[in-house]
């Protein structure tokens, strides 16, 4: 791995120094004959914001469920900070929750929402208006503590709820979907406000998604969940340049996957040969001389020179233009290979089309190429 | 439609008619509003108003047997003739007032104990799975596909000195001597808790349906135990539900009569009762027409208040 981060910053580098905060052994979860989590394995240190990122129905909700205590576990076991969870009931659990519906108590004022968790536990009256105010001044709401949920926005009500969640002081926020029922230009603003927050609480949060980009602005690291399972985890750099399956490097972002047999295998590099063209990986990675393998390119790192030549050469190929989409910041360039496959391009449009003499086109003649420490190899 | 409006009519009766579909297709929202308050206007406000100048006449040997309200006399003078002695005889005579308050007192205990029996009854239908549920709403709806009279009687057959359940105590060795039941307030509240259940059971479980469990899961996340819960968010919230059932059943039980005649016998006394005793056995048709008036007013003053709560309520949303 080439992710570098300052010791300390990653604590599940060095596990040795620090306990993890939360401890998931073995749990699983059936519904009837579902297997909704299948007996999966994490830890997650303090201060870490982790994100589980999957489809609907992968089972990422009803793990952060069994974290609040809202779901029984079939097998396994959950430990946070030490304590096995499994006799403790959801009242009594160093968790707070935010929910996807905000769950806002509707007949409460927003300060009477975000009181009632101190109110349970009998923190006395003066120290609760203290920390209702200085929460609800972290998430800008000072001025709509008087009004009811059904009085403010969609964003108010969804900073209410992370407030509401938050003025516990929880080992563990739970936060499922938090900005699902944002708009979209909300939702990325948002995004940034949420990492912020939790950098200056420096609470440990959980974050259920489905929403990749909001997994990779998030998160320190991640686990991308599919049928109950982790397909992988790690930082979102990891996981977008060196996914470990078609799964993974389809279901973040975008890649042209496509098949080959290992040729050579070196220390330092690997050698495959696919039906178009020959390509050299320039670093190590554990498989047989002789294997099937799949080979992934991202599309924003393949580069399109306009030649009539044939390509010669590993890591490029001849092919045509057979589509081009603009998107405005991008181009997708849809790409025919000689054997019929198509590759998906993009490229920055970092001036103005015009129709200018170098300007790529329909039914093109190109070259694609890529670095070859771009090539990511898949082996399932 | 239009297109057959526009064309020339053959005969006046066409035209006629097309006019008139004309006007409706551009005043059907008025028409709409125009029904019920037709309906309010023939069979709730004229009726109302016929039992108050009933109120407001004397009894006269006469049919109806009641004073007229306007007078012609043969000089051309019209008279109008307010009588308010009606009103004062109820007020003063002690008999009408205690039945007021016993009435009062039945209806609002048969309410509370709807509601006490009532509400978990509802919040386990809203809770019972996919299949139970609909089966147990039609359990709740099934009293009515018979008659409320006859159910009514059957509580007699149930109750009764004879009646099954002391006889089965008898068989049984519970008791020696049948328990007096029926013609006792038990009995009237038996009868009235057992017949508007529904009407509490009903609102109820249209508002908990409504409810949002993550509601209850969030309270739990934040410390709450379930009684404080229930107590902190699930009544607040199910309150719209609590007032709606509770005037459904105070309303019709405080004027109940045929419950307090069959099962309370001459033993429970009941505006109802007292009411068609002055209406059919003394004919007395002005006393009784101030009696129901009397009784429309101590009714009218929990719906407003009702109303008041609604308004609050819609207010907030």
């Amino acid at each position: 791995m080439t992710v570098s981060s300052p010791s300390g910053a990653a604590p599940w580098l060095d596990q040795n120094e620090q306990q993890p905060l939360v401890q998931i052994k073995g749990v699983t979860k059936k519904y009837g004959e579902v297997t909704a989590v299948d007996n999966v394995d994490l830890d997650i240190y303090p201060g870490e914001l982790f994100c589980l990122l999957g489809g609907s129905g992968c089972g990422k909700s009803t793990l952060l469920r069994m974290l609040a205590g809202f779901e029984d576990l079939n097998g396994g076991s959950i430990t946070i900070d030490g304590v096995d969870m499994a006799n403790v009931p959801a009242y009594e659990r160093p968790t707070n929750m935010m929910f996807q519906s905000y769950a806002l108590f509707p007949h409460m004022t927003v300060e009477k929402n975000v009181a009632f968790g101190l109110e349970q536990d009998q923190v006395p009256k003066f120290d609760i208006a203290d920390r209702v105010h200085d929460i609800l001044k972290l998430v800008e709401l000072e001025d709509f503590k008087k009004r009811k949920p059904k009085q403010l926005s969609g964003g108010q009500r969804q900073r209410v709820a992370l407030a509401r969640a938050l003025v516990k002081r929880p080992k563990l926020l739970l936060l499922d979907e938090p900005l699902a029922a944002l708009d979209k230009k909300l939702r990325k603003q948002t995004q940034f406000e949420l990492a912020n927050i939790q950098e200056k609480v420096g609470v440990t949060f959980i974050v259920v998604t489905h929403d990749q980009e909001e997994a990779m602005t998030l998160s320190s690291r991640m686990a991308v969940m599919d049928a109950g399972r982790f397909q992988q985890i790690g930082t979102p750099t990891e996981i977008y340049e060196f996914p470990e399956s078609r799964f993974v490097a389809d279901f973040i972002g975008s890649a042209n996957i496509f098949e080959g047999r290992v040729t050579e295998d070196g220390a330092d590099h690997v050698r495959v040969q696919t039906e178009f063209c020959e390509v050299y990986i320039d670093h190590g990675h554990s498989v047989k001389v002789g294997s099937k393998i799949w080979v992934a390119l991202r599309p924003e790192k393949i580069r399109i020179t306009k030649t009539e030549e044939a390509a010669i050469g590993p890591n490029q190929v001849s092919a045509v233009i057979d589509d081009i989409g603009y998107l405005g910041e991008t181009s997708i360039y849809k790409v025919a290979l000689p054997n019929g496959d198509i590759f998906d391009v993009t490229r920055p449009n970092q001036t103005r089309p015009t129709h200018a003499t170098q300007q790529i086109t329909w039914e093109d003649k190109v070259n694609i190429s890529w670095e070859s420490s771009s090539t990511m190899l898949l082996s399932k | 439609m239009t297109d057959v409006s526009h064309k020339p009519s053959p005969t006046s009766q066409g035209s006629f008619v097309s006019l008139v579909m004309r006007r409706i297709q551009s005043h059907w929202r008025q028409i709409i509003t125009v029904i019920p308050f037709f309906w309010l206007l023939f069979f709730f406000l004229a009726p109302f108003f016929i039992v108050a100048k009933i109120s407001l006449a004397e009894l006269a040997i006469a049919s109806p047997p009641f004073t007229k309200l306007v007078e012609w006399t043969d000089s051309g003078i019209v008279t109008i003739r307010l009588v308010f002695d009606n009103f004062v005889y109820i007020w003063e005579d002690s008999l009408y007032f205690d039945t007021y308050v016993n009435s009062l007192k039945i209806s609002i205990t048969s309410t509370l104990l709807c509601l006490l029996f009532g509400y978990p009854i509802a919040y386990a239908i809203v809770r019972s799975g996919p299949v139970a549920k609909p089966l147990l709403l039609f359990a709740i709806i099934l009293p009515f596909w018979t008659s409320f009279l006859l159910r009514v009687y059957s509580w007699m057959g149930l109750l009764a000195d004879q009646g099954t359940i002391n006889n089965l105590l008898i068989a049984l060795g519970i008791i020696d001597e049948p328990i007096r039941m029926l013609y006792t307030e038990f009995a009237v509240y038996i009868g009235i808790v057992y017949t508007y259940m529904p009407f509490m059971i009903l609102p109820l479980y249209a508002t908990m349906e409504k409810l949002d469990n993550s509601l209850n899961e969030a309270a739990a996340d934040l410390g709450s135990r379930p009684a404080n819960t229930f107590f902190k968010i699930t009544l607040p919230l199910t309150m719209p539900g609590i007032i709606a059932g509770s005037l459904l059943v105070f309303i019709p039980a405080t004027g109940e009569y045929v419950i307090p005649d069959l099962l309370g016998g001459g033993n429970v006394q009941m505006i109802g009762r007292v009411l068609f005793n002055e209406f059919s056995r003394n004919s007395d048709w002005p006393v009784a027409a101030a009696v129901a008036i009397v009784l429309l007013f101590i009714l009218v003053l929990p719906i407003m208040v009702f109303q008041y709560f609604q308004g609050k309520a819609s207010e907030e949303q």
